[in-house]
C-alpha cells in the first residue's frame, strides 16, 4: 500500500493504464471523481477497482436509475458511487444504454448490498440486471405495470380514473 | 466451541410453520412484514417485505423546488429529521458553491447532534423495551421532550421539522434559546447514566444481547452498512471524520467501535456516541460565545428567502423573494453527491440539476434500505424473541426504508 493517499490523477491514470479505450467523460465535478464506461465492460471495471490491492474500492455506496430522453441511444443510465474506505476516495462509474434494451450486469456478485439497490432501480426504471437472484419489484405494489421514474411519466397516476379535476380546483 | 443451545438437524421431509410476522406487528415498531420459515422456536428462513409507506420521494422531487424539498426530507428518518434537512440543505448550497459562515455550521451541528441524541435514545430504549425493560424508555422520552421543545423554538415544528433554509436559518438564537439548550446538556447527563446503568451491565439485558444478531466487518461492509451498525462490527467509518461537513473538523470527538457487531455492541456503540455528542454541543456552544451573534445565514440573496417582515417593506427583498419563489434564478448544472452522518448511517443525497428550479433527478441513499437487506442473514438460525430484538437494534426506520 502506498504511503501517500491516492488522488483524483493517480486513480485516472492507473484506471487509464488498464482500461484506458473504455473511459469517457472523464472529469471532477464538484471534487468527486466520475467517468462512463460502456455497459459491457461496467462490471469488470468495477471487480478490477475493488479487488486491486491499492485502490481498494470495496464498499458499494450507492447505486441508481437515471434516465435522460433527449440522449438518443443512451437514454437510460445506472450511477455506481463507490468509496474506497482505506483511502477515502469516492468514485463514480456511470453507465449509459438505450431504452429500448435496458439491460445491464448486476452487481450483486460483487456486493450484496447491490441486490435491493437493483431491484429498486429496476422498479423504477425498469432496467434489468442480467444475473440478478430476485429481480423483483420492491417499493412498488407488484401488478404495476409501468416504472414510475421514467420521465415519460408525469407526477400523478396518469391510470387513475377516481380523480376528476373538479373536485381539486383544476 | 461448545454452545448450551444447539439446532438439531432437521430431519428429511421435516414440515415447517410459516409464521407472518407483521405489517402491523407492535414488535416491530414500524410497518415491516417478515414472513419467516420456523422449525419450532427457530428461524430457518426469513423473507421482508417492504414498501408499505412508500410515497414517491424521488417523483415528487422532480417536481418541486429545492426548497420545497426540504419537508419531503423530514418524512425519511423522523427520528433525526433535522439532520435530513440540513443534509439536503448543504447539499443544496454544494451545487450553488454557497460557503455558510462558521457561526452557521456550529448552530446546524449543535441541531444535528440533538438529532443524533433523540435517534439514539429511541433506539437503545427500544432494545430496553424488546428485552422487557419499559421504564428505561418512558424516562427517556422525556428528554426527547426537552429536544423537541428546543426544536419548536428553532422552526416551530417538533417531529417533522423542516428546519432552516438553503443558505442558514430564517431567525437567530436567542439567549433563551442558547440558554435552553445549555439546560439540557446540562441536565441530560444524568438521566442518560441513569439510563445506561439500568441495562448495561444488567445480567438480563446482557444475556440476552451478547452475541445476538452480530455480523462480521467484512459481511457489514458488503453489505453497506453504515453508521452505528457498522462501527459496532469494528469499521471505524464515520462521515463526519472521513470528509468533515458543517466544520466538523473543527471539533474534538471519538468514534466508538464495537467488535462482535452483535445488538450489545450496536447499543454501546450508540450509548458512547450520545456522550461524544454532548462534549460536541458543549464546544459548540462554547465556541458560539466568542463569536459576535446576528450572523444566521449565508450572504446569497439569489437562493436564501428574506424575512417576511423584509418582503413587506423593502424592494430589493421582495425582488428576490419573488425571484425565488417563481424559480428566476439560476442554478448551475452539475450532480452533486453529498453524505452526512444521519441517525442511523451515511445519508447521502444524488442530486443531478439540470439549471431548471426543481431537481432533475435526486437520488436518497437511505442508509436502512440497504442494512436492511442483511437481515435474513442475520436471523437465520436465531430464535424469534432475538429477531425482534435485532431488528430493533438496526435502527430500521419504516419511513427512511420505503422512501
Amino acid at each position: 500500500m502506498s504511503a501517500q493517499a491516492i488522488n483524483a490523477e493517480y486513480v485516472t491514470e492507473k484506471l487509464q493504464a488498464r482500461f484506458g479505450d473504455q473511459l469517457s467523460n472523464l472529469d471532477s465535478p464538484y471534487g468527486l471523481l466520475s467517468m462512463n464506461v460502456p455497459r459491457e465492460s461496467v462490471i469488470g471495471i468495477i471487480k478490477w477497482l475493488k479487488e486491486d490491492p491499492e485502490l481498494q474500492f470495496m464498499f458499494l455506496t450507492d447505486l441508481c436509475g437515471v434516465h435522460f430522453p433527449e440522449q438518443k441511444g443512451q437514454e437510460l443510465g445506472v450511477v455506481y458511487h463507490l468509496h474506497s474506505l482505506v483511502h477515502n476516495f469516492r468514485l463514480r462509474i456511470r453507465t449509459f444504454f438505450p431504452e429500448t434494451d435496458p439491460q445491464v450486469d448486476t452487481a450483486t456478485t460483487l456486493f450484496e448490498a447491490a441486490n435491493w439497490m437493483e431491484r429498486e432501480t429496476f422498479d423504477f426504471f425498469g432496467i434489468r440486471f442480467k444475473g440478478h437472484p430476485d429481480l423483483r419489484r420492491i417499493l412498488n405494489m407488484d401488478d404495476m405495470t409501468y416504472h414510475p421514474l421514467l420521465k415519460q411519466y408525469p407526477l400523478e397516476d396518469a391510470t387513475r380514473t377516481d380523480k376528476e379535476d373538479k373536485y381539486f380546483g383544476r | 466451541m461448545e454452545t448450551l443451545i444447539t439446532t438439531p438437524p432437521p430431519p428429511e421431509e421435516k414440515e415447517y410453520n410459516i409464521l407472518n410476522l407483521g405489517p402491523t406487528h407492535p414488535a416491530t415498531h414500524g410497518i415491516f412484514q417478515n414472513v419467516l420459515k420456523m422449525d419450532g422456536e427457530y428461524i430457518v428462513e426469513g423473507e421482508p417485505t417492504i414498501g408499505y409507506i412508500h410515497r414517491a420521494f424521488e417523483k415528487l422531487a422532480e417536481h418541486r423546488p429545492y426548497y420545497q424539498v426540504t419537508p419531503i426530507t423530514d418524512r425519511l428518518n423522523y427520528c433525526s429529521s433535522p439532520i435530513n434537512n440540513l443534509g439536503w440543505h448543504m447539499t443544496v448550497e454544494k451545487l450553488l458553491g454557497v460557503k455558510t459562515p462558521k457561526r452557521v455550521d456550529y448552530l446546524r451541528v449543535i441541531i444535528m447532534e440533538l438529532a443524533r441524541i433523540t435517534d439514539h435514545l429511541i433506539c437503545n430504549s427500544v432494545i430496553g423495551v424488546d428485552t422487557g425493560a419499559l421504564t428505561g424508555f418512558v424516562y427517556v422520552f422525556q428528554q426527547r421532550e426537552h429536544v423537541y421543545e428546543i426544536y419548536e423554538e428553532i422552526c416551530g415544528s417538533r417531529l417533522t421539522t423542516n428546519i432552516g433554509r438553503i443558505g442558514g436559518f430564517e431567525r437567530d438564537f436567542d439567549d433563551n434559546l442558547l440558554a435552553r439548550i445549555r439546560k439540557f446538556i446540562t441536565e441530560f447527563p444524568a438521566v442518560w447514566k441513569e439510563f445506561e446503568s439500568l441495562l448495561m451491565r444488567n445480567r438480563i439485558f446482557m444475556d440476552r444481547t451478547i452475541g445476538v444478531g452480530g455480523i462480521s466487518a467484512e459481511r457489514a461492509l458488503s453489505y453497506g452498512f453504515t453508521g452505528p451498525n457498522l462501527r459496532a462490527a469494528g469499521v471505524d467509518y464515520d462521515v463526519r471524520v472521513m470528509e468533515p461537513y458543517s466544520s466538523y473538523e473543527d471539533f474534538n470527538f471519538d468514534i466508538p467501535i464495537g467488535q462482535s457487531g452483535d445488538v450489545y455492541d450496536r447499543f454501546c456503540v450508540r450509548g458512547e456516541e450520545v456522550w461524544q455528542s454532548l462534549s460536541i454541543i458543549q464546544q459548540a456552544l462554547d465556541k458560539l460565545e466568542k463569536m459576535p451573534k446576528g450572523e444566521y445565514y449565508a450572504p446569497v440573496p439569489e437562493f436564501y428567502l428574506p424575512p417576511k417582515q423584509d418582503v413587506y417593506t423593502k424592494m430589493e427583498a421582495l425582488i428576490w423573494h419573488f425571484k425565488i419563489v417563481m424559480g428566476e434564478v439560476e442554478v448551475p448544472k452539475g450532480e452533486v453527491y453529498h453524505a452526512v452522518e444521519g441517525g442511523n448511517g451515511e445519508l447521502g443525497f444524488y442530486l443531478i440539476s439540470d439549471g431548471g428550479r426543481q431537481p432533475y433527478r435526486l437520488h436518497f441513499r437511505r442508509p436502512c434500505f440497504i442494512y436492511y437487506q442483511a437481515f435474513p442473514e442475520m436471523i437465520r438460525g436465531t430464535m424469534l424473541s432475538d429477531a425482534i430484538l435485532t431488528m430493533s437494534s438496526m435502527n430500521v426506520i419504516a419511513g427512511e426504508l420505503d422512501a
